[in-house]
């Protein structure tokens, strides 16, 4: 079972990676970018086919390790 | 004093803390390999030193702060137990949540290895009794990742209840951005957790220990934890 959890900045939270990719495709010349905001995304292979399961597994995952929650949001889908 | 300095994978500084430690003690450390579930029996001081565990991997201290040995100094602390993280180690601290709050990235986005004043806001602890409070010292900073900041609860709380020792300041000991190199929050560059006995902060007071090398402003430090212990024994 495959499984992605994405993992963002919380709003408020100063994001100077984001803020320099935002400065670089201003300068590449790509119009209509009003903000950027940078992110991780975590693809992960799950043993076994139970979708409540694995969200439970992903939920601990990304509360003790994948996400630090002083600073950032998680978003976890089991795509099947 | 009986010290341990933690070795993950990636630290670098450990060696420059093993010297300074024996330099000012007269006592070799244990060096401890993260996969050991317990300190050596009697120890008083845990370090955890700077430098790049696990390649600052998924965040900077967030790998290191789950490893077997983490579970030990969590022990350590809750026994009262002294505890100093030095930059990569200040990291490790919050990641592990022995500290509050986090480092960022600093706000130029730039590595900063350079020297920089330190105001240290009290005396009356052990990591601080060797200076005065209101004293300005200069030690070394090398991070790329020292921008503290917290929620702002958490703020209040570590400025009300006096948490805050170390702070970046000017040379005349002034609070000023321009000297508040990677930008944290009220240019905060140590903390004390609530009991009072963990200690991170991201400068390198190790490395100013000997006159043969430069200024020795980092020793108060490390002389007042041998003397905080031999006064606790």
């Amino acid at each position: 079972m495959k499984a992605r959890v994405t993992v963002t900045l919380k709003s408020g939270v100063l994001d100077p990676q984001g803020k320099a990719i935002e400065g670089a495709l201003r300068s590449l010349g790509i119009k209509g970018v009003a903000s950027v905001r940078q992110g991780k995304v975590f693809d992960i292979e799950l043993d076994g086919g139970d979708p409540a399961k694995a969200e439970a597994v992903l939920k601990q995952a990304a509360d003790k390790l994948l996400a630090n929650t002083v600073i950032e949001n998680y978003k976890v889908d089991v795509l099947g | 004093m009986k010290a341990a300095v933690l070795v993950f994978p990636g630290i670098n500084r450990e060696r420059d803390m093993a010297r300074t430690l024996r330099l000012v003690s007269g006592r070799a450390p244990a060096m401890v390999w993260h996969t050991e579930g317990e300190l050596p029996a009697g120890t008083d001081l845990v370090v955890i030193p700077g430098g790049f565990s696990y390649g600052d991997y998924l965040r900077c201290g967030a790998i290191a702060a789950r490893s077997p040995v983490m579970d030990a100094v969590r022990r350590h602390a809750a026994a009262g137990g002294l505890t100093l993280g030095v930059c990569n180690g200040f990291q490790i601290l919050c990641e592990s949540g022995l500290l509050p709050g986090v480092l960022m990235r600093n706000q130029n986005l730039r590595f900063i290895c350079r020297e920089v004043y330190l105001r240290v806001e009290r005396s009356d602890t052990p990591f601080t009794r060797g200076y005065n409070a209101g004293q300005v010292i200069r030690v070394p900073v090398a991070h790329g990742e020292g921008n503290y900041i917290a929620d702002s609860e958490t703020i209040a709380r570590l400025e009300g209840e006096g948490r805050v020792l170390f702070r970046y300041c000017a040379p005349d000991g002034m609070i000023d951005p321009n000297w508040n190199h990677n930008g944290a929050i009220n240019a905060i560059a140590g903390i004390l957790n609530e009991r009072g006995n963990v200690l991170g902060m991201m400068p390198h007071p190790e490395n100013h220990v000997e006159a043969s090398i430069g200024p020795t402003d980092g020793r108060g430090l490390f002389a007042g934890l041998v003397e905080a212990l031999a006064r606790a024994a």
